[in-house]
């Protein structure tokens, strides 16, 4: 059978692997299939692997490569295709994830309150206008939409989720805002996201999650990973405001 | 053992070797600039070289011993010099007396000089590193650059030292030995040369973006940090770069995006874990160190070599790292 993937180097001690050059739900079971077999699998040098929309890199030290050759390994002229090589090996079963496969394992669904509009989403009557569609109608179609985590990037724990309804689709801003707070909820082109931390952003604002997405004290300091499916809900301004992190969002997992 | 920030000069951190297993969280993987003499400079004061040390940026630093403590100074020469005006020899390991001040300049060679204290210096660890993620504001010293008035403590005892065999030579308030490792200083040079390889969308440029980029000189430009660095040439590549979107894909030290305002960026220590924008090259990790001691304004000249090589070169240097790391041991424990 034909590998999935083709691999090339990335730089002189990461290699990458990819899947597609398609955001879709194939190429991302593919990439969750591989984070798994990689990380269960981790060989001498192994760093860490980061996956993205249809690709992944593994990262490794080029040097406890080499002090980790073995038998056969020692006829591969480089590093880097000795971990092509123990990268197949732990890849090999990867052919199962078919198409065939509706559903993913272990999938975590997460819910996250919004509180929409006013103070919170500045900008949601502008999108409205651009949609034609009343402010309540783009809470409703943001809200009722089941999105997936392709990936987690660009700060700490920001996930890019796939999934929004076009109809509220909407351009990034003229003139980007010096500072976008911590928690607020957006829109750019056919994408939504959420900020986890305050950074300067051209997001149409829509509206602000009280809970907190990168958590640099847990385990996980990402609140949610990759593969996951999340729901939006809204909520008031007063449940904002008396938000209590983490106990109520688990008990809606 | 205490070391009071008088001044911090430009921008003064706390770093390690960097923070690894969370780059799938988004976590950037931070970590000292110039590596080599960071693990050096650790090297020289009986550290592991994962120890934490100072990082300090172009100028203008000023530290304060409270007690007398043995350091070590490396990578970019900010000519330090104490309050009494001696000159703090570098590459080496310096007992310095209680009370000693110890001034920075500016730089006359590099951009980043690194201070190592005997038993390591003791910043927050978050998430596995001590290293300072500024915009995650976790890790170093309450996840912030350093500020006057700061005070910094060791984490360990220090190692046993033979003072009376290291501290050959006296100079004022300071004692140090004669040896020293500055043959791994980055050498000075008007244009620095850069050995890079291809990446993946290399040929989204044109013949002529490619003869521009590969044999171009490039001017480090003002907007460079330790996430990347902005490289200005005069070959305008935007022009030369077939237009198109990519996917997010993972990135890494070294990754050379072009972004469509043509000036290529060079990710440095604390760059994203993923980009979209074009990869058109990377940096031989091997010459990581050397680019991390280069500041804005200064030239570099690109040279391209095959992943191969990059890794062979990468290998040799590590030997001789390996080896020096192997001398300065015996020289400190004899």
């Amino acid at each position: 059978m034909k590998k999935p993937y083709k691999m090339s180097p990335l730089g002189d001690s990461s290699v990458l692997i990819q899947f597609g050059d398609r955001m879709d739900e194939l190429s991302h079971r593919l990439v969750m299939e591989a984070v798994r077999w990689l990380d269960a699998g981790r060989f001498p040098g192994y760093i860490e692997c980061v996956p993205a929309f249809a690709s992944v890199a593994v990262h490794y030290s080029p040097i406890q490569v080499l002090r980790s050759l073995d038998g056969e390994e020692r006829m591969r002229e480089t590093v880097y295709e000795t971990v092509c090589y123990r990268v197949e090996k732990l890849l090999v079963h990867i052919d199962a994830v078919t198409e065939s496969d509706s559903e993913m394992k272990n999938v975590r669904t997460v819910a996250i309150p919004v509180c929409y509009g006013g103070e919170y989403g500045p900008d949601l009557e502008e999108v409205a206008a651009i949609c034609g569609r009343s402010a309540a109608e783009v809470v409703r179609l943001h809200s009722d939409a089941d999105y997936l985590v392709y990936m987690i990037g660009f700060a700490p724990g920001f996930p890019y989720l796939g999934g929004m309804p076009e109809e509220i689709a909407a351009p990034r801003r003229g003139t980007p805002r010096a500072v976008i707070p911590a928690g607020s909820v957006g829109i750019a082109g056919g994408q939504t996201g959420v900020y986890p931390l305050a950074t300067p952003g051209g997001w149409q604002l829509i509206g602000r999650t009280p809970i907190k997405l990168f958590r640099p004290d847990a385990d996980a300091p990402s609140f949610l990973q990759a593969g996951d499916r999340v729901r939006f809900f809204p909520i008031t301004e007063e449940e904002f405001l008396s938000w209590k992190d983490n106990e109520s969002v688990d008990g809606l997992r | 053992m205490g070391i009071i920030v008088v001044k911090p000069g430009v921008l003064a951190t706390i770093q390690d070797l960097g923070r690894y297993g969370y780059q799938n969280q988004g976590v950037v993987v931070g970590g000292s600039m110039d590596q080599t003499a960071a693990r050096i400079a650790n090297w020289l004061v009986g550290n592991d070289e994962s120890e934490a040390l100072l990082e300090l940026t172009l100028a203008g630093t000023e530290l304060r011993m409270e007690r007398e403590a043995w350091i070590a100074i490396a990578g970019g020469d900010m000519e330090p010099i104490t309050g009494q005006g001696e000159k703090v020899p570098q590459w080496r390991p310096v007992r310095v007396d209680a009370g000693t001040t110890i001034r920075f300049g500016r730089s006359v060679n590099g951009c980043r000089a690194y201070v190592a204290l005997a038993g390591g210096i003791d910043g927050e660890m978050r998430l596995g590193s001590r290293s300072t993620y500024l915009r995650g504001g976790i890790g170093g010293y309450d996840g912030r650059a350093l500020r006057a008035g700061d005070r910094i403590e060791a984490r360990n005892e220090p190692a046993k030292f033979a003072v009376s065999r290291l501290a050959e030579s006296q100079s004022g308030s300071l004692r140090f030995p004669l040896w020293h490792a500055g043959g791994f200083a980055v050498a000075h040079s008007d244009v620095a040369v850069i050995r890079w390889m291809p990446g993946a969308h290399y040929d989204w440029l044109s013949e002529e973006g490619q003869s521009a980029f590969g044999d171009g000189t490039f001017r480090i430009g003002r907007q460079s940090d330790r996430m990347g660095y902005r490289l200005e040439g005069e070959g305008r590549l935007g022009q030369h770069v077939r237009k198109g979107e990519l996917l997010s894909e993972p990135v890494t030290i070294g990754t050379i995006q072009l972004p469509p305002d043509g000036n290529p960026i060079i990710l440095m220590a604390d760059r994203q874990t993923t980009g979209g924008y074009p990869r058109i090259g990377h940096v031989a990790t091997v010459d990581l160190p050397v680019l991390a001691q280069l500041k804005p304004g200064d030239r570099l000249q690109l040279q391209r070599v095959t992943s191969m090589e990059a890794e062979k070169l990468l290998i040799e240097a590590e030997r001789e790292m390996t080896m020096l790391g192997k001398a300065i041991e015996l020289k400190l424990n004899g």
